[in-house]
C-alpha cells in the first residue's frame, strides 16, 4: 500500500528585516502504510452528491486519510449517498460495512462550498452525527481532514489527528531546512533555511512557535520562532552551549539545557529570555529535558549514576528519581499525553529502538525492529508515535501506534529528514 | 537566491545577540582575502618572506611550519581526556593567546554519530570543556575562551566506520575571525 501525496508548495510570509528566509519547500513527502492494526473496522465514505469534481476530491482525502490511519479498512458503497436520503442499509451490510458516511457539496451564495456529511451505524441503522462546513476551493484538503476527523472521532471515541501538522528538519548538500507540514506529508512550508544544523525542534502548547536549536553562530543557540509572523528571538545565548528545549504546558517558560556554568546542566527560561534559573546541579550531564503533560515533572536524560538513563524531577524542583534501570543507554524521554506511559529510546544489542514504559507497571514494550531510532514525539492523542530512523542509510520518519501495530513511514526522495515533532490539536 | 541567502546569514551572525564573541580582529586588509569569518595570513602590512615567521603573530596560524596550525585534538571512545600526544600542541596555543592577550578562542567540541544528538551535544561539550581546562592550566585566560558543542552535528567524516567515528571524536580550535 502507497500513497503518494500531490505537493501544494505554500510561502509563508517570514521575512524579519531580512534576517532568515521563509520559502516554499522543495521536498516532498511521501507517506507509505508498512504495517496496520489487527482488527480494522470496515468503513464505506459514499460518493457525495452535488458539484462533482469538488465532491470527488473531498472524498478521495477523506478515504485516504482513513486508510492511512491503519484502523479503518474502506469498503465501496455501491452508490452515491447524499446527507438527506437514508442510506440502503441492506446493501451497505452485505457489503460488510459497519459504518457509512454520506453528502452533499453545494454552493453557498458567497461563492464559497457547503460541504454536507451525516454518518451512519450500519448495523443499528441510526445516524451517529452530521456536520456541516463552508469552505473556498482551496480549503479542500483542511475540509477533508475535519470530515476525517469527524468521522474518526465517532467511531474510535478519541480525536482526530488528520488536521495537525508537523515540523522536522530536512538535510540535503550543505543546507538544512526546517519545514511544517500537514501530517499526512502534504503542503510542506520552510519555517527556516540554514547553512548550519537546526535541531530539537518543538511546538508551544497552542502550535503557534517552535522552539529550536540552531548552529548558525558556530555554537548552539535555543531560538522561538512565531509562525504566524515569521519572527523569532533568541531565548539562550550564554556562553557555552545551549540546547534541548522543553515547553511548559502552560507555554509561559521552557527548560533548557545550558553549559554556562560547567557541565550540561537543566535551567528554567521565561520565553521571552528572561529569568534564567538553575532547575538542579548534578556532578554529570544532565541533558533532554521534557515536561510531563500535567507540568508536574520533567524527565530528562543524566549520566548521573555512570550510564545515561531517564529520571524525572519535580517541576518545582527537588530531588531526582530514577526511571529506567534495563540496560546501559535509556535517552530521549518523552511523557504521553495522559501521563501515562514514557516514550524513549533505548540501546539493545547496540541497536537503538523506540520503547515505551508504562510507568505504573513499569513494564517495557519495544515498538520498532530498526536500528537508529531517534527523537520520539507523541501524536496529541497519544495513539500514535513520530519519530526519525533510518533507511537504507537515509533519515527517514515514521509512525508507529503505541500498541505497536500501526506503521506508517515519511521520507523525502534524496534527502535526509530527521527531528520529527507533532504539533498539539488546532484550537 | 543563494546569493541573498549568504546576506541573510551573515546579517543574522552579525546580529545575534547575547555572549557572541568579539568582532574579528583582522590584520588590516589590502590584500586580497576579504571573505568574513576567515582570517587572511600574510595580510600584515610587512611582507612575509618564504623563509622566516614570527611564531607569535598572526600569520603564524595558517602557516603550516607552525603548530598553530594544528588545530584538532582527537579524543578515545566515551573519553575526554586529552591525551599526552596533544600537551605540546595545547602548549603553544595557551603561550600565543598568553601573548595576544586580544585574541580569543573557540572551542568546539564533537562527539561521534551513534544515539541522541542532545545527549551526544552533551558528550562533545565535555570535550571541549577538557581542551578549555588544558589551555588554561597552560597560561591561557579563562575569559579568552569558550568551549561549546556541535554534538554529531558536523562530523568530518561520514563513513559508519570505527576509523571514521574516531576523526569525528574531536575538539576543533577556532580563533577569532575563524567563528
Amino acid at each position: 500500500m502507497r500513497l503518494r501525496v500531490s505537493l501544494v508548495p505554500l510561502l509563508i510570509a517570514g521575512l524579519v528585516a531580512g534576517v532568515f528566509i521563509s520559502s516554499p519547500a522543495q521536498a516532498q513527502l511521501t507517506v507509505e502504510i508498512t504495517g496496520q492494526s489487527g482488527k480494522r473496522l470496515p468503513v464505506a465514505i459514499a460518493d457525495f452528491a452535488g458539484e462533482r469534481i469538488i465532491a470527488q476530491a473531498l472524498t478521495s482525502v477523506i478515504r485516504a486519510d482513513l486508510d492511512r490511519s491503519g484502523l479503518f479498512r474502506l469498503v465501496d458503497a455501491g452508490a452515491t449517498i447524499d446527507e438527506t436520503t437514508p442510506p440502503p442499509f441492506g446493501d451497505l451490510k452485505s457489503r460488510e460495512a459497519d459504518a457509512v458516511a454520506g453528502g452533499s457539496v453545494g454552493m453557498a451564495g458567497d461563492g464559497r462550498y457547503e460541504t454536507r456529511v451525516r454518518l451512519y451505524d450500519v448495523p443499528k441503522q441510526v445516524a451517529l452525527g452530521a456536520q456541516a462546513y463552508a469552505h473556498t476551493g482551496t480549503q479542500l484538503r483542511t475540509t477533508a481532514h475535519r470530515i476525517s476527523d469527524f468521522i474518526y472521532e465517532k467511531l474510535t471515541g478519541e480525536p482526530g489527528l488528520f488536521s495537525t501538522r508537523i515540523a522536522y528538519v530536512v538535510k540535503s548538500t550543505g543546507r538544512y531546512e526546517l519545514q511544517i507540514a500537514d501530517a499526512d506529508g502534504n503542503n510542506p512550508q520552510s519555517a527556516l533555511a540554514s547553512r548550519e544544523p537546526i535541531i530539537s525542534p518543538t511546538w508551544s502548547p497552542d502550535g503557534g512557535k517552535l522552539a529550536y536549536v540552531s548552529f548558525e553562530a558556530k555554537k548552539p543557540v535555543v531560538y522561538v520562532h512565531d509562525l504566524v509572523s515569521g519572527r523569532r528571538h533568541v531565548v539562550a545565548n550564554f556562553k557555552g552551549s545551549n540546547s534541548a528545549p522543553s515547553w511548559s504546558p502552560d507555554g509561559k517558560q521552557l527548560a533548557v539545557v545550558l553549559t554556562k556554568d560547567g557541565n550540561s546542566q537543566i535551567y528554567l527560561v521565561n520565553v521571552d529570555g528572561s529569568g534564567v534559573r538553575r532547575l538542579a546541579s548534578s556532578p554529570g550531564i544532565d541533558t533532554e529535558p521534557r515536561f510531563s503533560a500535567d507540568g508536574a515533572h520533567i524527565y530528562f536524560t543524566s549520566d548521573r549514576g555512570g550510564s545515561p538513563q531517564i529520571y524525572r524531577l519535580p517541576a518545582a524542583g527537588g530531588t531526582a528519581e530514577r526511571i529506567t534501570f534495563d540496560g546501559s543507554y535509556n535517552v530521549t524521554p518523552r511523557p504521553s499525553p495522559d501521563g501515562k506511559s514514557l516514550a524513549y529510546i533505548a540501546r539493545n544489542n547496540g541497536r537503538f529502538q523506540l520503547s515505551l514504559m508504562d510507568l505504573a507497571t513499569k513494564q517495557i514494550q519495544v515498538l520498532t525492529d530498526s536500528a537508529k531510532d531517534e527523537s520520539p514525539s507523541f501524536a496529541p492523542n497519544g495513539r500514535m508515535i513520530l519519530y526519525a530512523t533510518e533507511v537504507g542509510g537515509r533519515g527517514v520518519l515514521a509512525a508507529v501506534s503505541a500498541d505497536g501495530r500501526v506503521k506508517q513511514r515519511l521520507s523525502v526522495h534524496a534527502a535526509d529528514v530527521r527531528e520529527p515533532t507533532w504539533a498539539p490539536l488546532r484550537k | 537566491m543563494r546569493t541573498l541567502y549568504a546576506l541573510s546569514a551573515l546579517a543574522l551572525f552579525l546580529t545575534a545577540c547575547g555572549s557572541q564573541p568579539p568582532s574579528p580582529e583582522q590584520a588590516p586588509s589590502g590584500v586580497e582575502s576579504r571573505s568574513p569569518g576567515s582570517l587572511s595570513s600574510g595580510s600584515t602590512t610587512k611582507p612575509v618572506t618564504q623563509d622566516k615567521f614570527d611564531e607569535m603573530s598572526l600569520a603564524a596560524l595558517k602557516d603550516p611550519r607552525s603548530p598553530l596550525s594544528k588545530r584538532a585534538i582527537y579524543f578515545d571512545y566515551d573519553s575526554y581526556l586529552v591525551k599526552d600526544e596533544y600537551q605540546s600542541l595545547l602548549a603553544s596555543h595557551a603561550k600565543f593567546l598568553a601573548a595576544n592577550p586580544k585574541m580569543k578562542m573557540l572551542i568546539q567540541g564533537n562527539a561521534d554519530e551513534r544515539g541522541s544528538r542532545e545527549y551526544n551535544l552533551a558528550l562533545g561539550q565535555k570535550r571541549s570543556d577538557a581542551v578549555k581546562k588544558a589551555l588554561q592550566l597552560l597560561g591561557a585566560r579563562e575569559d579568552q575562551l569558550e568551549s561549546v558543542s556541535l554534538g554529531e552535528e558536523k562530523p568530518a567524516c561520514t563513513e559508519l566506520t570505527e576509523p571514521c567515528w574516531a576523526q569525528n571524536r574531536r575538539g576543533d580550535m577556532l580563533y577569532s575571525g575563524e567563528f
